[in-house]
């Protein structure tokens, strides 16, 4: 029932690691108007959030104004002729697939969740399967508008304010709040993906594997994290193609199962990790098979379980993702893989994959061509982040950088070594926005 | 009988029920008249409404307080979309509880715009629709007309009018061959309500929309949405007045 009473405290906000979390103001936006109107009224400083996927602190602001945008999440146009979709900014990657998929479409470039906003995809200028192909999500983006706290609008793309286009492309949500995006969609004939997965042991093996299959639009690698020995860097070299056979082109059912509570801190352990680890290398019973699967879970597996970051418990999880150049790709690979088996830490969603040459249209992306390695670890007190500060220090010798959205732990130094350019997004910065993430790393706070 | 053929006029299109359930009737390729008072909000439904679908669609900015308009508003609406099937009622004010006990200005306005304007539209759409024998008027009305409470009866009143009136009107034209929805939702999570604590508790738009889509399409009466809402109504109605003055709802 309806009823006028005051708002009370504001509760603390999540992102998608639940470390950290921070008290914050939410302010929903529901019409591409509202953030000058509310920008105009705030005294203290804002960030604009999506679905709050991005694992650290870049989607938090502690003690600051959240303006979440997914109410706004209109359709403006489609050309089924070209696959042209103008859409608003707080429209999901999912509910663009409910849209796009009926009509033969599919996404340019998608990342391992469907469940994040195309302004959230832009901030981080995302990747996926294909990026040794496609590049990042902001390569297939033709155009979006940009508006600023003082009430200023741009139209930005490579050819108009292209300056802006590349700050705002990555930019962590700090150049101004996007109101609605134009990008192009990709022609599919059916939802199936013609899979193949291919187990190897060790890394020159994930080497040539990833060279001979260079052409294959879709390529990511499972790889185990907690053996040593003879069983060190094993894994799943997955790939997988659009199905050229037409096919129904039907809408995702809506997930039905949710994680229902929070694990125990204890659930997830070296002896869990590592069962899990060895069944899930033999789950595939041959060392190479091919078979035909939907796109559901081929491109978002973990999408089937809404909430799933509660199986890390309250305390949360860390995620830890670099790349490293082409250089050192291999010896810095084998070198941080070999230092998380040791620490007996990791957990078992481990994702390996070599970044191709597209280069990102953003001043800040994280993508360059290399090596990218991504996992999960459970936080548990005295032994996460002291191992984290180690990796990170050997991202940073192997040349290598880690990745903003998934971040909730590199230093300022490690940061401004990875990202020598953030000063040039600092004078892009609208003095309005800011984030917990960059204020930590870089000490630019707002001047309101 | 589907809606996908339908013609339907909607009043307060940019709220946020009203959208969502528009969403589901475009996928389904309706036509759509949409009425609201800001015309950028309107233009980007209305594009949205297109894109997903819509077979036609054609909108008029209007303030709906103002009731002399509602002939000649009615009448462009059935011209524009060649007839109408379907009305769907949902514009309306949450208004601000405190202020009304202070200023009669302010309560007069939330009656105004949430009882008076409906009643009006009501009157010209429900003697087109007698005329036809045909026709469904879905109006959305709420929970909190079903019982005055001192946290906001005031608008609780003016919704409580609009349901007693709906309830008249379809005992008039049952009969006729014309369909009267009252639509009482409980507190959904849209623009109106942001302000508004408890939003975590608050019902889906989507959901509620496909329900009330659901609702309109098998020509029922009455309309509890989320429906854990009809017994708890049912209840807090019966509660004595000797108790229920003292409590804190």
């Amino acid at each position: 029932m309806p009823s006028s009473s005051k708002p009370s405290a504001p509760p603390p906000f999540e992102s998608w690691g639940r470390y950290p979390s921070y008290a914050a103001t939410i302010l929903p936006m529901h019409w591409q108007q509202d953030f000058a109107v509310t920008a105009a009224g705030l005294h203290d400083s804002a960030l604009a959030v999506g679905m709050g996927r991005s694992y650290g602190d870049s989607c938090l602001l502690e003690n600051g104004n959240l303006l979440v945008t997914t109410a706004m999440n209109r359709m403006l146009h489609f050309d089924p002729e070209t696959g042209i979709l103008t859409a608003e900014a707080g429209m999901t990657l999912a509910q663009i697939l409910d849209f796009a998929v009926p009509r033969g479409f599919f996404l340019p470039v998608t990342p391992g969740t469907k469940y994040v906003t195309l302004g959230g995809a832009i901030a981080n200028d995302i990747h996926g399967k294909n990026h040794h192909v496609a590049g990042t999500f902001g390569n297939h983006v033709l155009q979006f508008e940009l508006i600023r706290s003082d009430g200023s609008s741009r139209l930005c793309s490579p050819t108009e304010n292209p300056d802006w286009f590349a700050a705002t492309i990555g930019g962590l949500g700090l150049t101004g709040f996007i109101t609605w995006v134009q990008l192009r969609l990709k022609p599919i004939v059916s939802r199936k993906i013609d899979y193949e997965g291919i187990q190897f042991h060790g890394i020159d093996e994930f080497l040539e594997l990833t060279k001979k299959y260079q052409h294959v639009e879709y390529t990511v690698s499972w790889v185990d994290c907690a053996s040593r020995g003879k069983n060190f860097a094993r894994g799943i070299f997955m790939l997988g193609e659009h199905s050229e056979v037409p096919d129904a082109l039907t809408q995702s059912p809506e997930p039905k199962l949710i994680f229902p509570f929070d694990a125990p801190g204890f659930a997830l352990n070296h002896a869990t990790v590592s069962a899990f680890n060895t069944l899930y290398f033999h789950k595939q019973m041959k060392p190479h098979v091919k078979t035909v699967q939907d796109y559901e879970p081929f491109f978002y597996p973990l999408d089937i379980m809404l909430k799933w970051n509660r199986l890390y418990g309250k305390r949360g999880l860390l995620q830890f993702q670099y790349a490293i150049p082409w250089e050192s790709a291999r010896e810095g690979t084998i070198a941080i893989l070999r230092a998380i088996a040791d620490s007996g830490l990791a957990s078992f969603l481990a994702v390996l994959k070599a970044f191709g040459d597209v280069p990102s249209p953003g001043l800040l992306s994280f993508p360059q061509p290399g090596i990218t390695l991504a996992l999960d670890f459970p936080i548990k007190e005295g032994i996460t982040f002291p191992l984290f500060e180690r990796l990170a220090d050997m991202t940073r010798d192997f040349g290598g950088r880690l990745y903003p959205a998934k971040d909730a732990a590199m230093t300022a130094s490690q940061f401004q070594t990875f990202y020598p350019q953030w000063e040039r997004l600092a004078r892009f910065r609208d003095p309005l926005l800011t984030s917990s993430f960059w204020e930590r790393c870089t000490g630019d706070r707002p001047s309101l | 009988m589907t809606t996908s053929a339908k013609k339907i006029l909607v009043l307060g299109a940019t709220s946020g029920i009203a959208e969502a359930t528009c969403r589901i009737w475009a996928a389904e390729g309706a036509s759509l008249f949409l009425v609201a008072r800001n015309q950028t909000k309107l233009e980007a439904v209305a594009a949205d409404l297109k894109t997903r679908g819509a077979a036609y669609i054609d909108i008029a900015v209007a303030d709906l307080d103002d009731t002399e308009q509602h002939p000649a508003l009615l009448a462009h609406a059935i011209n524009s979309l060649t007839g109408m099937d379907i009305a769907y009622l949902a514009h309306g004010i949450l208004g601000d509880q405190t202020e009304a006990e202070r200023e009669f200005a302010t309560a007069e306005q939330i009656l105004h715009t949430n009882f008076i304007a409906p009643v009006s539209m009501l009157t010209w759409l429900a003697n087109y629709c007698v005329q036809r024998k045909a026709g469904t008027l879905a109006v959305i009305s709420s929970v909190a007309g079903d019982r005055g409470r001192k946290s906001n009866y005031v608008y609780g009143s003016s919704k409580a009018g609009l349901s007693a009136f709906l309830g008249g009107l379809r005992n008039r034209v049952d009969r006729e061959g014309v369909t009267v929805l009252t639509i009482k939702p409980g507190p959904t999570k849209t623009a109106m309500t942001a302000a508004m604590p408890g939003q975590s508790k608050m019902a889906d738009v989507n959901s509620v929309a496909k329900t009330i889509a659901k609702a309109i399409t098998a020509g029922k009466d009455t309309l509890y949405v989320p429906f854990q809402w009809q017994p708890i109504m049912f209840i807090i109605r019966n509660i004595p007045e000797s108790i229920f003055k003292k409590l804190n709802l």
